[in-house]
């Protein structure tokens, strides 16, 4: 008998694309964002989110390395997460509550559960709401980037009877979060992540849709609510990962749906102005029930289990 | 026509040797014809060391009713009858023969007397045909159905969905009067009155080949299918074809439907025109490893070292050498391995090719779940198995898989999903035959237990 062969059970190809691939495109749709917040808030904008995704990074390796993991720096999650909190905090974030925040996503959100893909919460979600909860005192006031004084987001400015411009709004030069105010850069990132097939229409387009619909029940402007605040950001990147969304087409529905009445029921009637952030942690918490609610049937066994 | 499409994967399509039609191979020095290239029982030597066979002489004599009988591919003398280690891991008979080199017919290859029914189904199964697209099974066996009425089309598969295979699209451009009359046979002889073509949209010269025999038959159509893998798996197309589920544990047969592969339905024709059984396969050859690529026709029992001689040898060391196509080929231990009836495609691949990423964690991206044609859950199937949760595996449905390989080939963790189905399969098989052991040991035990006490009671 001649020389043995490798063998090994089909499939003998792959598909090109990895997890790391996967993580660098949502980096790349980032970037609209993290521009267009250094243009709005000026170049410390870029400091917060660096600050970020070393904190997130830094904070991965040192768990896997004392847990004796193996290092999964690699895949680039940890740099989707900082970017995507550093982005949803104001400009003149203190930089160690911004570490802060970092490690507790990566490390009590993420790491503690498994690491990525078992976690259930979104780490960049929750860590927003724990530096939200916890540093409510210190926190800075949101800036107003026209006048450069510490005003209202356009959310507390509507309570107030205030509003901004729908072109004011779309270009983001207004108060709120780094990645948040440019709803343009935003879309920008989503298109081209629906595009590369990273993500599908369909969580983004039931949250966004759900949410205006339900602003106009309530009497209030659909354009404004979905250009302001944390909506845009949160439909497209946040309330898309994959972890803590389903993974079925009607499942996504279902959770766009659910985040988008969250959201709104929180903005009508809560006493904090903006409920993105607690809209996706709620409704991640009940993914894995939308998931078995909405499991296809099998093809040709829908006779019996 | 189905209103929703199955799932499914945008593999490459590497058809490089599309179009190149078939050159037939000079027989080797010496054949192995393994006694079990299809579904079922192996079939019975009838020669033994030492005798002269021709090109078409019966060696071996179908061993049950689910086989085949099995042909010389070469004339020449019989060297011996040994055992032959099978890609599943079992061992069955095979016969080596030592070639004259003449290739010499032999006397019995003449054209069946086809009359009807009956004529027909014995010239199949005389014909050693079994299903050539890969599975193998046994064309007779398919054929011939208890009900005739139960059967109202034939599906006949050119979606040809893996990569590299083109095989079956030279024998759509080469052989098409063939699949014609093959057609013409069925429909004759056994009183089918559809037939429909599934052809995979990459190839347009083998739709447009397929249509004009259409504009010539009335009972055929051709289906366009998408460039998707796997359109050729048996139920995908036959839900593309015809609209028709067939439900889970059923056989198309009890929608109504029979499937054949395009070089089958060839096949069938040929041995009705010319009494030749199958003796040799039109088969790519092609891979990264391999110098010159191109489809050939080789005897039955051919060794692929032989193959790829004939193709030019290898470019450079091949790491892995396929049968059939890389989606769910068989990779083979050694270069002896023989061309069998139902081998449709060799492949070499180099190093880097052969080369698979290690499986890093689940993402939860859903990518397994929103491409699976059975509409499964891999990731979910392959976590129920890591708990040993057999109702879970149960009621996901894994006896399910066809193994077409979709979730891991877009798996971007690369998690081993098929693999996993495949061992979960096993897992459940295990655990059903343990307990079905242990409720027949239970059931002795009651048995045996009073006899026990009559015994304790007498003393």
């Amino acid at each position: 008998m001649s020389e043995l062969l490798t063998v090994s059970p089909s499939p003998h190809i792959r598909s090109a694309r990895r997890t790391s691939h996967i993580m660098l495109d949502v980096i790349i749709a980032l970037i609209p964002a993290l521009v267009a917040a250094c243009v709005i808030f000026g170049p410390r904008s870029l400091l917060v989110v660096s600050v970020c995704v070393a904190a997130a990074m830094l904070s991965e390796w040192a768990f896997e390395r004392i847990t004796r993991r193996p290092n999964t720096l690699g895949d680039l999650s940890a740099v989707v997460t900082g970017m995507l909190l550093g982005l949803s905090l104001p400009f003149n974030m203190p930089l160690w509550q911004a570490v802060i925040g970092s490690a507790v996503a990566i490390i009590i959100v993420k790491q503690l559960f498994g690491g990525i893909g078992k976690n259930f919460a979104n780490p960049a979600v929750t860590a927003r709401i724990v530096i939200l909860v916890a540093f409510s005192n210190s926190a800075p006031q949101w800036i107003n980037p026209v006048d450069g004084v510490a005003g209202a987001t356009p959310l507390e400015r509507l309570g107030a009877n205030q509003t901004a411009s729908y072109l004011q709004l779309f270009l983001g030069e207004h108060g709120g979060s780094l990645g948040e105010t440019c709803a343009l850069a935003l879309l920008l990132g989503g298109v081209y992540l629906v595009v590369r097939r990273v993500i599908t229409w369909h969580v983004p387009i039931a949250y966004l849709g759900s949410a205006a619909l339900l602003s106009w029940a309530f009497g209030m402007d659909p354009l404004y609510q979905l250009l302001s605040g944390g909506l845009m950001l949160g439909a497209i990147f946040m309330a898309t990962d994959y972890s803590t969304s389903p993974c079925n087409p009607w499942g996504k529905i279902i959770f766009g749906v659910g985040c988008g009445l969250i959201t709104m029921l929180i903005r009508a009637f809560g006493s904090y102005p903006e409920g993105v952030s607690f809209a996706i942690l709620l409704m991640n918490i009940l993914c894995p029930y939308i998931d078995r609610w909405t499991a296809r049937k099998p093809f040709g066994g829908a006779v019996k289990a | 026509m189905s209103l929703f499409r199955l799932k499914g994967v945008r593999t490459p399509h590497r058809k490089n040797t599309a179009q190149m039609p078939a050159v037939r191979m000079p027989a080797a020095q010496e054949v192995v014809i393994p006694m079990s290239m299809h579904i079922g029982a192996p079939a019975t030597p009838l020669v033994k060391a030492g005798d002269t066979v021709c090109v078409g002489d019966v060696i071996a004599e179908a061993g049950g009713f689910v086989s085949a009988p099995v042909h010389a591919s070469v004339s020449g003398t019989v060297k011996s009858i040994g055992e032959f280690l099978l890609t599943s891991g079992k061992k069955v008979p095979c016969i080596t023969v030592v070639s004259d080199g003449m290739m010499t017919v032999s006397d019995c290859v003449k054209p069946p007397e086809v009359v009807d029914r009956e004529s027909f189904l014995n010239a199949v199964r005389a014909s050693g045909s079994v299903g050539l697209g890969g599975a193998g099974f046994p064309t007779f066996v398919k054929l011939n159905v208890k009900d005739p009425a139960q059967v109202d089309t034939v599906v006949i598969n050119g979606a040809e969905c893996e990569p590299y295979i083109t095989s079956d699209t030279r024998t759509m451009l080469d052989r098409a009067e063939e699949i014609e009359e093959g057609i013409r046979l069925l429909q004759t002889y056994l009183g089918i009155g559809q037939f429909v073509i599934g052809i995979e949209r990459n190839k347009p010269e083998c739709i447009a080949k397929m249509q004009e025999l259409a504009a010539r038959n009335t009972a055929v159509k051709v289906v366009s299918l998408p460039s998707v893998y796997p359109q050729g798996a048996e139920k995908v197309l036959i839900y593309h074809t015809t609209g028709r589920t067939v439900p889970a544990g059923k056989l198309p047969l009890d929608v109504g439907v029979i499937v054949m592969n395009c070089t089958t339905v060839a096949f069938l024709a040929q041995y009705v025109r010319t009494g030749m059984p199958l003796v040799e396969k039109c088969i790519t050859v092609d891979g990264s490893a391999v110098k010159c690529p191109q489809n050939i026709i080789a005897p039955v029992g051919t060794a692929l070292k032989d193959v790829f001689a004939f193709c030019g040898g290898f470019r450079e060391q091949p790491a892995k050498v396929l049968y059939g196509g890389p989606m769910m080929g068989i990779a083979v231990v050694s270069l002896d391995a023989p061309v069998i009836k139902n081998t449709n495609a060799v492949l070499a691949l180099d190093e880097q090719e052969a080369k698979m990423p290690s499986p890093t964690a689940c993402i939860r991206c859903g990518a397994c779940v929103n491409h699976c044609p059975m509409r499964l859950d891999p990731a979910g199937l392959s976590r129920a198995l890591e708990r040993e949760d057999a109702a879970a595996l149960i009621k996901g449905r894994v006896d399910l898989c066809m193994e077409c390989g979709c979730c891991s080939y877009i798996c971007p963790a690369s998690r081993p999903l098929i693999q996993q189905n495949r061992l979960a399969k096993e897992y459940l098989r295990k655990k059903k035959a343990r307990e079905e052991a242990r409720e027949k040991q239970k059931a002795e035990a009651a048995k045996a237990q009073p006899q026990v006490q009559q015994e304790e009671g007498k003393q």
